[in-house]
């Protein structure tokens, strides 16, 4: 291995060739401040197009300061990361950005978490020297993403995420010179637009340029309505990060916590989409083994491979990119939606009220799911079944507005029938995690043996792609798994050439799946937080009693009372969709 | 075999004065003469003295027509070609002596220019293959095909060729990093994305003479290995497009480009990609991007288009003018290009004169003439006998130079170290009348425009440079502001990403070091020296000379002049708008302008 020997900052460093001067000052502790640049290292994500100048060093014989982000190091270079000159350079950079930035902060739902805000605080900027016209655009709200594009600072994150990462092409940049600002085409509305509100531009914003659409408002004023009823489902990728707002260790569980706090803030049942997601393995388990034994038995009208259809983002991804596909992914609704749906035609019989007085708040790691509850499918006379779907972010939102003090509450359980889960209805909320739960049932009820084992760690990781084959009793099953809609489309482009041999194939849009969510805690372009949300919901599977989807006695429960089978005509209605093309 | 050739020049600025309607009118002269199988018009490109056009060449008496119209076509056709007498009152009046020059090489103009890259502009039909060809056209390429690749690339080291759009990088060097870059797939790229404001060289080689392009792109293939040329120009030169796209079916159709070039093993072909007229795309890799059909913005360098070009594979990029350098120096060999210009600058360099002066046009002259040769002999001196004040070169990126530099050699090294820079060959010439801060500010004007967006200091410190500079021109610096132009102008230097934002501020730092007395007269005594910064003008009546004749209060627009018939009047500062119309309608002298 190359090795490469240089100074900065007057200490001699030793790394390998290929280094940037930004990871081989890191290497010794010196923490060169940067803006535009942003790095997912086990998720080969990498923004790094070196142009918001704040990383700006001095290179000994270079006649201008070189960016330290996008330079490498060189063998007898000479690093100054702290002169004057890379001071003054770096706070007037700073300076011309702030020049051009609402000074708005102490109403910016960025506030405290914003990068920029951060910088200025770390630099400390105290006066702008060179004030001067603002640009201004359009204010553009959609059904989940707001844009707020007065406060792009061009750091074309976005824009990496959502052409290289998610392939889906809506955000770049247009104008020029000072006017140049990241949009859709032409300053269209996003609605008008084929995002999949997968909101990974949300999630790596460094300002307040795009947030999620706030429905906290919302909330409150539901649970203050004495004539609703107000339940709440919380996804599994939301226990696994939610401590990170109240300052815990990435990867702290929170579960108990979590529902102690939505009992506090007055909803009258806690409910967890977990068992929804049980649920969907019911169906989309029982899905797959009836096309399965259908192509074993020789129908060749029959679609495979089988396509996780639990993505709100991913739904929306192929009925634009591929309507051509539409058949192919299971009918099953996503566990919200199941579980909206469940709560709405059900739990309200139930319980004796009308579906109209009841209000089903939903926690996502998502803002997708703020545009799939608002989906007319899932409407029944204009009543949604899912009323609102807030963010891991607002909901962290709500418990600090509340005056509840996160980190001492006790450890409660959720509330019944629609909150028992097994560890399979946990492992949702990661890549590999769907397809994991959906085995462990498909198997034993294709081969009517119990498994031989639970943990499948070959469908665990977080490779892009990955692929592996599981013994079905003699039959190999032969499943992918895509997190990341670029990574989807490549499967996807498989499958359209009449190339893929799977049987099933589970998409995730964010990178990690749900743990990796547009509406999770900002990660701030550090990788390890996923992977510790990651093993965080691997161990509360672990820990739980119940592991397969078909034992959670609940479901069961929910099948003889009400459902009467996976597939049911029932199950049909109330479970399982339809996609459109949207070209 | 015709006795006569009537060269006219067919480049865009002539075109633009109906040189279109001259050849067609003679043409029908001659042939009403029955004299067309005797004398033969021919459609070539620039002269270069565009100050004087549209301009008639007749050979083979070299005699130099200037200012033709399309009605002296008959007189041309009687008097010259029929009875071999001269049309005096179209040859070019020597401005000294104010005696008639027939003879182009006699005339200041000419005189000190020497004539590589341009050699074949206003001499052959560009549109005619074989008028090439009869020049010693893909001789060269004949010749480098005999060589290998390494020779090839050596004599063009050693001629000392250095890059013509503005870099100066060393291209035989260039070419030899791309030649040692192994790939499945190398590309070469003409640069035709002339953008300094004023510049028309590259199009008029493209125009006048587009097969020493395509010759020059086909040697740089086989030295760099590449079987695939791009031009890159700009969709606004519509005339060097169609004698390019002409030129190219002409070679295609001779075998010299297209598969095994001359008998030879090696396949080259030319495609042209049209850009949209963004100033930035000229800068390598905004170019290769526009290309790619993205954004035209440029990226950090390393890496290079040499490693990673077009569509990710070695690319050596040129300039139309360093391309058109290229056959010479195979065909006269390195010595005698590498003895024209000076020690490091090596030929020479076409510069399009501009401005304050009296010969406008396309000039090539060697390296080392100094500012003042080119200024006062080749470019005639100043217009209407007014005071030289300064010299832009380098476009909008270079700097203003003033009489104090005038004597300084033109070479990239001599320009760089006086503040200004090489450039394409851009050169703009101001007089006493013109304000600096107001050019600072054209120039900046010019960024702001062109800037792609990418970088913050050239996104939004040039912005504030302008905002500053715009404060100044209206009256409302403050002493401070110049310390904040130059403090910012030397860290928009110092951190922009490409070379138009590590250039943007160079026109207002030079100005601001060559000018300060006018900065400082704009912002302590709110004035402008050259009397061009309009809010700072003051009308005032010099009460002993006003004679109460009402002429200026009849005729200003605003109401801003009063005062009784036979009494002095008085401007209202107030009110007036400075449109100067009481200045020109006083016949007095009487309107005073401070």
């Amino acid at each position: 291995m190359d090795t490469v020997n240089l100074i900065i900052d007057n200490k001699p460093v030793v790394v390998k060739a290929g280094t940037t001067i930004l990871e081989a000052a890191s290497g010794i502790g010196v923490h060169v401040p940067t803006l535009c640049h942003m790095k997912l290292s086990d998720l080969n994500i990498e923004n790094k197009p070196g142009d918001c100048r704040v990383c700006m060093v001095e290179v000994k014989g270079r006649k201008n300061l070189v960016p330290a982000c996008c330079t490498e190091v060189s063998n007898g270079m000479e690093v100054n990361t702290h002169s004057i000159r890379v001071i003054n350079a770096r706070r007037t950079v700073l300076e011309l950005i702030l020049s051009d930035h609402p000074a708005d902060c102490l109403i910016c739902p960025k506030s405290g978490k914003c990068d920029l805000q951060n910088l200025a605080h770390k630099l400390g900027i105290r006066e702008i020297h060179y004030q001067g016209e603002q640009s201004h655009y359009r204010a553009d709200t959609s059904p989940a993403i707001i844009r707020d594009i007065d406060k792009c600072i061009m750091c074309r994150r976005c824009e990496m995420m959502c052409n290289k990462v998610q392939t889906v092409g809506v955000l770049s940049a247009i104008n020029r010179g000072f006017y140049s600002v990241v949009s859709p085409a032409f300053e269209m509305n996003l609605d008008h637009s084929v995002c999949t509100y997968c909101g990974q531009c949300v999630a790596v914003c460094p300002t307040g340029a795009l947030t999620e659409v706030d429905e906290t408002g919302n909330v409150i004023r539901a649970l203050s309505d004495p004539s609703k009823t107000v339940i709440v489902q919380t996804a599994p990728a939301v226990r696994a990060a939610l401590g990170e707002e109240f300052d815990m260790e990435p990867g702290t569980l929170v579960t108990g916590k979590l529902v102690a706090a939505l009992k506090r803030l007055g909803f009258d049942y806690v409910f967890d989409t977990d068992f929804a997601a049980d649920l969907t393995i019911m169906e989309e388990g029982t899905e797959l083994l009836n096309r399965l034994s259908r192509k074993l038995s020789g129908d060749k009208d029959v679609k495979l491979p089988i396509l996780t259809s639990c993505c709100p983002a991913w739904v929306k991804f192929f009925e634009h990119q591929f309507p051509e596909l539409k058949d192919i992914p299971s009918t099953a609704r996503s566990p919200q939606q199941m579980f909206g749906s469940i709560a709405k035609n059900w739990f309200a019989e139930k319980l004796g009220i009308k579906r109209e007085d009841l209000v089903v708040v939903s926690i996502m790691p998502c803002v997708a799911k703020k545009y799939e509850c608002g989906r007319d499918e899932f409407k029944a006379n204009g009543n949604p079944d899912v009323d609102f779907a807030l963010t891991t972010r607002e909901f962290a939102a709500l418990i600090k507005v509340s005056n509840i003090d996160f980190s001492t509450l006790p450890d409660e359980d959720f509330d019944n029938p629609l909150g028992e889960s097994s560890g399979a209805g946990v492992i949702f909320g990661t890549t590999g995690g769907v397809i994991e739960a959906a085995v462990r049932t498909a198997y034993e009820l294709f081969t009517n043996k119990p498994l031989p084992r639970i943990d499948f760690d070959e469908l665990r990781g977080m490779e892009g792609i990955r692929q592996a084959t599981i013994d079905f009793g003699g039959l190999p099953l032969k499943i992918g798994i895509a997190h990341g809609l670029g990574n989807a489309r490549k499967l996807l482009e498989d499958v359209q050439a009449g190339k893929s041999e799977f049987h099933a194939i589970e998409i995730m849009s964010c990178p990690g799946g749900c743990i990796g969510g547009g509406g999770q805690p900002y990660h701030h372009g550090n990788a390890e937080i996923l992977k510790k949300r990651q093993m965080a919901l691997y161990r509360e599977d672990k820990n739980k009693v119940i592991r397969k989807s078909h034992e959670n006695k609940y479901i069961i429960e929910l099948y003889k009372e009400f459902l009467e089978k996976p597939l049911s005509e029932k199950a049909h209605h109330l479970l399982h969709t339809e996609y459109f093309d949207r070209t | 075999m015709y006795k006569m050739h009537l060269l006219v020049c067919g480049g865009t600025g002539c075109r633009a004065t109906q040189s279109k309607q001259i050849e067609e009118n003679l043409r029908a002269e001659l042939k009403a003469k029955g004299l067309e199988n005797d004398a033969q018009v021919i459609i070539t490109g620039c002269f270069g003295f565009c100050e004087k056009g549209p301009i008639v060449k007749i050979l083979p008496d070299n005699t130099f027509y200037v200012g033709v119209e399309s009605e002296d076509a008959a007189e041309i056709v009687e008097e010259h070609v029929l009875k071999g007498r001269r049309v005096e009152r179209l040859l070019y009046t020597d401005p000294e002596n104010k005696e008639h020059i027939s003879d182009s090489k006699h005339m200041g103009f000419y005189q000190k220019q020497i004539r590589i890259a341009l050699r074949n502009c206003g001499f052959i039909d560009p549109e005619n293959i074989d008028e090439y060809i009869a020049r010693d056209g893909y001789f060269a390429l004949g010749k480098v095909l005999e060589m290998s690749q390494t020779e090839a690339i050596e004599i063009m080291k050693k001629s000392g060729l250095r890059g013509r759009g503005g870099g100066g990088f060393p291209t035989g060097l260039k070419w030899e990093i791309a030649y040692n870059n192994k790939a499945d797939q190398k590309y070469v790229v003409c640069n035709a994305d002339e953008g300094d404001p004023g510049a028309f060289m590259d199009r008029s080689i493209l125009e006048g003479d587009p097969h020493s392009i395509i010759e020059a792109m086909t040697i740089c293939g086989y030295c760099i290995g590449a079987s695939k040329g791009l031009v890159y120009i700009r969709a606004e030169y519509p005339l060097a497009i169609t004698r390019l796209q002409i030129a190219l079916k002409q070679a295609r159709e001779y075998g010299l480009i297209g598969k095994n070039i001359l008998g030879r093993n090696f396949d080259f072909d030319i495609e042209l990609r049209y850009g949209a007229g963004a100033f930035v795309c000229g800068e390598e890799t905004a170019l290769i991007h526009s290309m790619e059909g993205l954004r035209g913005e440029p990226t950090v360098k390393p890496p290079y288009p040499a490693e990673s070009g077009y569509l990710g594979k070695p690319t050596n990029v040129n300039n139309v003018e360093t391309f058109a350098n290229v056959p010479v120096i195979f065909l006269k060999g390195h010595e005698w290009f590498s003895s024209i210009g000076t020690a490091k600058s090596k030929g020479t360099k076409v510069f399009a004169i501009t401005g304050k002066i009296n010969n406008v046009g396309l000039i090539e002259v060697p390296m080392g003439i100094t500012l003042r040769e080119v200024i006062y002999e080749v470019g005639g001196g100043i217009k209407d006998g007014k005071m030289f004040k300064a010299v832009q070169t380098g476009g909008p990126s270079g700097g203003c130079l003033t009489e104090k530099h005038l004597d300084t050699p033109i070479d990239y090294d001599s320009l760089l170290a006086v503040g200004s820079m090489m450039g394409s060959g851009g050169m703009i010439v101001m007089d006493e009348d013109d304000c600096m801060v107001s050019i600072a500010r054209f120039y900046l004007e010019f960024i702001l425009e062109e800037s792609c967006g990418k970088c913050t200091p050239c996104r939004i410190g040039n912005k504030r440079l302008h905002e500053i500079l715009k404060k100044i021109t209206e009256g409302k610096g403050e002493p401070a502001d110049i310390e904040r132009l130059k403090a910012l102008g030397n860290v928009i230097k110092d951190t922009s990403l490409c070379g138009l934002g590590q250039t943007a501020p160079n026109p207002v730092l030079s100005t601001i070091s060559n000018f300060e007395d006018e900065y400082l007269a704009h912002v302590n005594e709110k004035r402008c020296p050259a009397g061009q910064c309009k809010a700072l003008l003051k009308y005032e009546v010099d009460e002993n000379l006003c004679t109460g004749c009402t002429l200026c209060f009849r005729n200003c627009p605003v109401g801003a002049i009063t005062g009784e018939r036979r009494q002095p009047h008085h401007v209202n500062q107030s009110l007036c708008i400075k449109c100067g119309v009481c200045l020109e309608k006083c016949k007095f002298n009487a309107i005073l302008l401070t």
